[in-house]
């Protein structure tokens, strides 16, 4: 707990938040590149398809997503049986792993889609002349693709991040309203508002919004900075 | 030796090779008109495609067996791209040492041996992006040289440049196929190219191989696509000597001297000379005063058929080489040219190639 401006604020659910927001930021980037890779050099018919299905979380209420999350990953469901068979204990859902599974998914088109245009526009040439230097395919990956799409990685890492922060609808049908366990920041805000503690909401609120113009302000200076570089 | 059969698909072309067999030394044109399947056919046999098929040795290595490939990245070779194909993320140096470090064994000391041989030395601590074409290039031949191939593929790499640059790129990979030794395959839609660079030519039309053969038979052949743009040219290898009064230079080839003039600033040395055979008229008696300078007694080996108008007379000099007239067919039967006769070349001019 911390008092500010005459509101006592507790520390939880905004460490929870940057907690689930770094979690998924790195289990995004991990998933997302080689996804996002496959997608921009892949011919095969079902790229519009597979394309479509990333996509989704863009345009789908994100109660829509977190309902089937939550059929999905009940804790009698086939999923949690499944990882029961591994020794897994605890439950997907109302924890801290099913506000990370959540995320993950909700997030996926803003990890996905800048790296997808950043692999895309990387010259097919630039890879086949560090082939015939003897750079193997994972070598190609690192000393070239990843330095030529930094823009790329950049601005689906604070996507993904920002993004995650931001969200409510998802966590708060996977994730519910424990303190301490899954309240996050948004849904702290909205429990404020509901028990008309407004100052509370107001400081929480006006935390939020400083933040993401921080975040925003510095990944398009950061791009403006190295697209010089780049470009 | 480059030894075997490769299909690629790219779109609506269909590149199928057929059966080739080419020796690997010194360098190969690969030569067609654009969409032969030239750059296709330099990709597959880099190893560059995935989609390609078929089967190719290169020695007694296998590089590709049906859907097997031998990844480029496996096959010591080098690549120079029509577009130099720099990395934009590192600086000159950079792009140098990205082949050093993955090339076994070579210093830091080779690799900037290799800049100053290209003429990038003073370029190496200089963004790509500030390069002008052909110092990209230079970079991009330097960079492909470091990583050590046992065969260098070139795809065009004069195309994109301004003809200053040309010229000066063109001596550059003369002196480099010499000075390396490692056998380069050389695509090029150029005759010029071709009669400069080459050793032996591969043609390609409509994605297949069509021949392959040295400069040398590629030449005698008035048929030949190299002649398709300027006629039948002959070419002949030989020493330049110094100039002497009137600006003349001496040109020696085994069996003949030649005369030119008008290239100043030619160092002497070993040089390669072309002759239209539309500049080389023949006369049966030696011609009296005349202002034409280079006349050669030659022997008539054969005459092709006519065509336009015009026939070919395929003629031999003492020591066996071979020299194209091209002559009106009035002319050849007024003459009564037949071969094994006797008759005066007079050429009313040669140039270098260069």
């Amino acid at each position: 707990m911390i008092e500010l401006f005459g509101a006592s604020i507790s520390l939880e659910p905004i460490w929870l938040t940057l907690q689930v927001a770094a979690v998924t930021t790195v289990i995004l980037l991990l998933l997302g590149t080689p996804l996002a890779w496959w997608l921009a050099r892949t011919r095969t018919r079902w790229r519009v398809v597979i394309e479509a299905i990333v996509a989704l979380p863009l345009v789908l209420p994100p109660t829509v997503l977190g309902f089937y999350l939550l059929i999905v990953l009940n804790p009698n469901g086939a999923v949690t049986q499944f990882l029961r068979g591994f020794g897994f204990e605890g439950q997907l859902t109302f924890s801290f792993t099913g506000l990370v599974i959540g995320s993950v998914l909700y997030s996926l088109p803003f990890a996905v889609q800048p790296l997808m245009h950043a692999f895309e526009s990387l010259s097919e040439r630039l890879l086949d002349a560090a082939a015939t230097l003897r750079a193997g395919t994972l070598d190609r990956f690192f000393s070239v693709v990843v330095p030529l799409s930094r823009r790329g990685f950049l601005t689906a890492a604070t996507l993904s991040f920002a993004h995650t922060v931001g969200e409510f609808g998802v966590v708060l049908m996977v994730g519910g309203n424990i303190p301490g366990q899954t309240r996050m920041v948004s849904i702290a805000i909205f429990d404020h508002v509901e028990s008309l503690a407004y100052t509370e909401a107001h400081v929480l609120s006006a935390m939020m919004l400083v933040f993401s113009l921080v975040v925003l302000t510095l990944v398009y200076g950061l791009n403006r900075r190295f697209g010089v570089k780049v470009g | 030796m480059l030894r075997g059969q490769l299909t690629l698909r790219a779109g609506d072309f269909l590149l199928d090779s057929g059966e080739f067999e080419i020796e690997t030394t010194g360098v190969t044109a690969l030569f067609g008109r654009s969409g032969s399947g030239k750059s296709l056919l330099l990709r597959a046999m880099a190893g560059l495609d995935p989609q390609t098929r078929g089967h190719l040795h290169f020695g007694t290595e296998r590089w590709q067996d049906g859907r097997w490939r031998l990844p480029a990245s496996c096959r010591d070779i080098g690549f120079v791209f029509q577009d130099a194909a720099l990395f934009p993320h590192l600086d000159v140096r950079g792009n140098l040492d990205y082949a050093r470090r993955r090339a076994p064994g070579v210093t830091v000391a080779s690799m900037v041996a290799i800049a100053e041989e290209v003429g990038i030395a003073h370029r190496l601590d200089q963004d790509v992006g500030s390069l002008s074409g052909g110092e990209r290039q230079r970079v991009a031949i330097a960079r492909a040289l470091v990583s050590r191939p046992r065969l260098l593929f070139m795809d065009e790499p004069l195309s994109a440049l301004d003809w200053g640059a040309k010229a000066e790129l063109l001596g550059l990979i003369e002196t480099l196929a010499a000075s390396t030794g490692v056998p380069i395959l050389y695509i090029t839609h150029a005759p010029l190219e071709v009669e400069r660079l080459a050793t032996r030519v591969v043609f390609m039309a409509e994605g297949r191989i069509e021949r392959v053969e040295t400069l040398r038979d590629a030449l005698a052949r008035p048929d030949s696509p190299l002649f398709d743009e300027e006629g039948p040219v002959s070419v002949f290898e030989g020493e330049l000597g110094a100039p002497g009064d009137f600006g003349l230079l001496p040109f020696n080839t085994p069996g003949a001297r030649l005369w030119l003039v008008g290239t100043p600033g030619r160092k002497p040395g070993a040089a390669r000379l072309r002759i239209l055979a539309r500049d080389v008229a023949l006369a049966l008696d030696a011609p009296g005063r005349a202002s034409i300078l280079n006349q050669l007694a030659v022997t008539v080996e054969h005459i092709e058929p006519e065509s336009g108008g015009r026939v070919t007379v395929v003629c031999r000099l003492g020591d066996g080489q071979r020299l194209l007239a091209q002559i009106t067919a009035w002319s050849a039967h007024t003459l009564a040219l037949a071969p094994g006769m006797a008759a005066f070349a007079l050429i009313k001019s040669v140039a270098l190639v260069d």
